[in-house]
């Protein structure tokens, strides 16, 4: 007769016993605050539609300081996630080969840096020249 | 052991499945050296202490794959870990995470076997050559494109990091998806279509959610967190390519 009684644990609190499920908990929940976010973008868009009292309405709710906190924390959450968003983005591609050679992991990473910055500079040029 | 051997505490997760309704922490104080392996550490607990202890090892040289277990919680090879890397503190081992105990350090991995074998993990040409024909041959460049993810030597230590694999014993899993991938990449190979099925499964590489641990813990630096991404790629092109170019009822 077999005594064979194969032990399974539970997976319960899985998530905090390793400082890398927890980081991991933190980068999908960013997501919440860029969702709530992007739906205050868009209550925005309604409201300039909507004529200018009720855009000015729209910006003066937008200088509370409720709304300014929940800003800061959005914005904390939408570049946590970006960093590590471009820190997996090559497991992601397939690999780029360049004269032979394959790409290194960390050109890449970088590479991404430095289009996003220059994708910044362009955007606040245009928002204070344009 | 000699009188200048340091002494570290081993705690071991022990269930022996005849005695114990569930599994208990047993605490060993162990001498070392600074060149032994925590494997070594447990093989003297075998040897000296309590010759109950279950464990799986092998090759004594992270080549084998069998000695993987928890170390302090972390999936770690047992061979390649030296206990002078937590001396002073005490060292806690567990059976491998997410697979069931079968008796104190050692897991049932039926489930990885059964899923490694249904990724058909060896080459299915197209057509089949003789003997006379010779072998079947392939540039360094046609290498190059798989073999880091031919390096997997079976240890399971991605299974361990993976909590999806965890939550959802179905998942292909890690090494099964980058082996799968390893010979779909294979210019020798053209078992691609057959294999796909497996991928675009939601137990296949849709349940991964990218934690990316599978990759840190891997002892090879085979890296299946790339293997399984790149083929979320892929198996959206298959599912889109269907329908413009139809694969003549296959």
């Amino acid at each position: 007769m077999s005594t064979r009684k194969p032990y399974v644990r539970p997976m319960t609190g899985w998530w905090l016993k390793n400082p890398v499920y927890i980081l991991y908990i933190l980068r999908e929940s960013t997501a919440v605050f860029v969702g709530i976010y992007a739906v205050i973008l868009l209550v925005g868009l309604i409201r300039l539609s909507s004529g200018e009292a009720a855009w000015n309405n729209w910006l003066a709710a937008m200088q509370n300081p409720g709304a300014v906190l929940f800003h800061i924390v959005a914005l904390c959450a939408a570049v946590y996630h970006a960093i590590t968003w471009f820190s997996v983005a090559p497991k992601v591609m397939p690999p780029v080969w360049i004269n032979n050679e394959k790409v290194p992991v960390e050109k890449i990473v970088t590479g991404q840096y430095i289009l996003a910055g220059i994708i910044y500079l362009v955007l606040l040029g245009l928002i204070l020249w344009g | 052991m000699t009188s200048n051997d340091k002494i570290i505490e081993i705690e071991v997760l022990r269930y022996r499945p005849e005695q114990d309704e569930k599994p208990f922490l047993q605490s060993f104080k162990v001498p070392f050296t600074d060149d032994q392996s925590v494997l070594q550490g447990v093989q003297y607990i075998k040897d000296y202490l309590d010759g109950s202890l279950s464990f799986r090892w092998s090759c004594r040289m992270a080549i084998c794959g069998s000695c993987s277990m928890m170390i302090n919680g972390v999936p770690k090879l047992s061979c390649k870990t030296f206990l002078r890397e937590y001396y002073p503190g005490k060292i806690t081992l567990e059976a491998l995470k997410h697979f069931p105990i079968e008796k104190d350090l050692i897991i049932d991995l039926s489930d990885f076997i059964n899923k490694l074998e249904s990724i058909k993990p060896y080459i299915i040409p197209a057509a089949p050559r003789t003997l006379e024909q010779g072998e079947y041959l392939q540039t360094p460049r046609q290498l190059d494109r798989i073999a880091q993810f031919s390096s997997c030597i079976n240890c399971m230590l991605c299974y361990a990091a993976c909590p999806q694999y965890g939550l959802k014993p179905d998942y292909l899993g890690p090494a099964a998806i980058t082996l799968l991938h390893r010979y779909n990449e294979d210019n020798r190979d053209s078992a691609k279509a057959e294999r796909m099925q497996l991928l675009n499964a939601h137990e296949g590489v849709w349940a991964c959610t990218l934690v990316g641990y599978c990759s840190e813990v891997c002892p090879k630096e085979v890296d299946p967190a790339a293997a399984i991404n790149r083929n979320k790629i892929n198996s959206t092109m298959d599912y889109f390519l269907r329908f413009i170019a139809p694969r003549g009822g296959n």
